[in-house]
């Protein structure tokens, strides 16, 4: 599978047409969707006729940028103009955008070519994509297990080369969860970095865009065109000797999967081994992470919903109907406490920040879960399936810090375990840049099936 | 509001609804409340 860095050598020295490219993942598309639901809509003739012209200005001598001809698939939750944006939802029954989001606009303008939208967890509200009025996608390394969510079918389209890269969205950690559940990198920036309009929002206060892809440096192009700047060349990665890493081992360690522990502590050692410098550390309030993001994100969904589950709840999947219906019992006293909780938190994750280069965790406690399993056995006891994938990837949309997950092997049968970066609050470039310096070290094999 | 006032009037809201499924769900969240209610970030207006 061609990574977008690979693409662009071959497309420049004629190896290669984006037409051709386009017209794989395609194919790849009719092949593997019908097995694996990645797919809402596929924009195959759309798509053809963008790679045709993306062929045509190339030979013309005009050069857009890394991103000239690339193949990407889109969450329908983010708007395209002329295209309805269902949000996996059939209460958008109807629904046309009547233009791009400022970040297909920029995309357009880089010259990617868009393939199609991806299937989701309905309106984003989960983090298995099982609750989908399209039905669940599924998970390319083994079709019996979820994805991840709630960008699940856009992982998925990415680890199965139906689209070099994806862009999703990430309230809870949707960017990152399916990422690791499908062995690919997923990169959450900054709060605020990446334009939100024009996308079906959950919580206003923690939703983020940004991309999944093959590879740290493939995040870089992409986040870099996301922000409108589409000719941005990838920078030199930090140097690995030297760099220094936190791991909080209370709360972000407590409880991890055998596995999963064993592969996170061999990337450790393997970053050790390459001379970084690891320290241990605390964050105060860890413990409060979850009721702080439950009493701000859950008043935000239940704002954005009210009116619909007054008028039409039917329309809802029943999972993601009762826990809209929950959200709108929430107090506004209790909504100003975790306000002030996220404030403690943020200033906590900022002071451990202040001394290292990035934070080093699991991105999932688990691997990929069985779809229709409500809870799973971790190390002997069982948990629910929801705040296991929430656990280690929520802290960071709550704080606003950049947070990058990268795979970092496999289980014993072979499904991929993620390790995540986080960095300093608008320093997603410097996150970035230790990404590219840990990523040889902790790779094993690149992500696709 | 307390708590547990908070719960009974929710839960007796969603019987209302006929929505009885949502009982495990505020209850759960209660619970999160509680911690919540408890940390030390919260303000309070005897400091």
């Amino acid at each position: 599978m061609m990574t977008i860095e690979e693409f662009g050598r071959q497309l420049r020295d004629g190896t290669i047409t984006a037409a051709r490219v386009t017209d794989e993942c395609l194919q790849r598309i009719a092949d593997d969707n019908p097995r694996l639901n990645a797919f809402i809509r596929v924009m195959a003739d759309e798509a053809r006729q963008q790679a045709r012209e993306r062929d045509r200005e190339l030979a013309a001598g005009h050069d857009r940028g890394p991103l000239h001809g690339v193949p990407i698939s889109i969450k329908d939750l983010i708007d395209i103009g002329g295209v309805p944006t269902t949000a996996a939802s059939r209460v958008r029954e109807g629904h046309v955008a009547d233009r791009d989001a400022p970040t297909i606009a920029h995309l357009r303008q880089a010259g990617a070519v868009i393939v199609g939208k991806t299937n989701l967890h309905e309106f984003a509200f989960g983090t298995t994509n099982e609750d989908s009025a399209f039905g669940p996608a599924r998970n390319p390394h083994d079709v019996s297990r979820s994805p991840g969510g709630s960008s699940g079918g856009s992982a998925a389209s990415v680890a199965a080369g139906m689209a070099l890269a994806t862009i999703g969205t990430d309230t809870g950690g949707s960017i990152r969860i399916p990422a690791a559940a499908c062995g690919i990198v997923g990169l959450k920036p900054t709060i605020g970095e990446v334009s939100t309009d024009g996308v079906v929002p959950l919580s206003r206060t923690f939703d983020h865009v940004g991309p999944l892809t093959q590879t740290v440096t493939d995040a870089f192009l992409v986040f870099h065109a996301l922000l409108g700047d589409h000719i941005a060349r990838p920078p030199a990665p930090m140097p690995l000797h030297g760099i220094r890493l936190a791991i909080a081992r209370r709360y972000f360690c407590d409880v991890l999967d055998d596995e999963v522990r064993a592969r996170f502590e061999e990337a450790v050692e393997r970053l050790r081994g390459a001379g970084a410098h690891v320290d241990e550390i605390e964050i105060g309030h860890a413990d409060l992470i979850s009721t702080v993001y439950l009493h701000i994100s859950l008043p935000d969904a239940a704002a954005y919903h009210a009116a619909t589950l007054e008028r039409e709840p039917e329309k809802y999947t029943p999972n993601v109907r009762l826990r809209l219906e929950m959200a709108r019992y929430l107090l506004a006293e209790d909504y100003v406490r975790a306000l002030a909780g996220r404030e403690t938190l943020r200033r906590e994750m900022d002071a451990a920040l202040t001394q290292h280069d990035a934070l080093i965790l699991p991105t999932l406690p688990i691997p990929a879960p069985p779809i229709g399993s409500a809870t799973v056995d971790v190390a002997g006891r069982p948990e629910a399936v929801r705040a296991m994938m929430l656990r280690l990837t929520q802290p960071f949309n709550v704080t606003g810090h950049p947070a990058l997950s990268m795979p970092c092997g496999t289980t014993g049968s072979g499904l991929p375990v993620g390790m995540q970066l986080v960095g300093g609050r608008m320093q997603t470039d410097a996150l970035l840049r230790v990404g590219l310096a840990c990523e040889p070290s902790i790779r094993r094999g690149r992500g696709g099936v | 509001m307390t708590i547990e006032a908070w719960l009974r009037a929710a839960i007796a809201d969603a019987d209302a609804r006929k929505r009885p499924e949502l009982k495990p769900l505020l209850e759960a969240l209660a619970k999160s409340t509680a911690a919540l209610r408890q940390a030390d970030f919260n303000d309070d207006a005897t400091r």
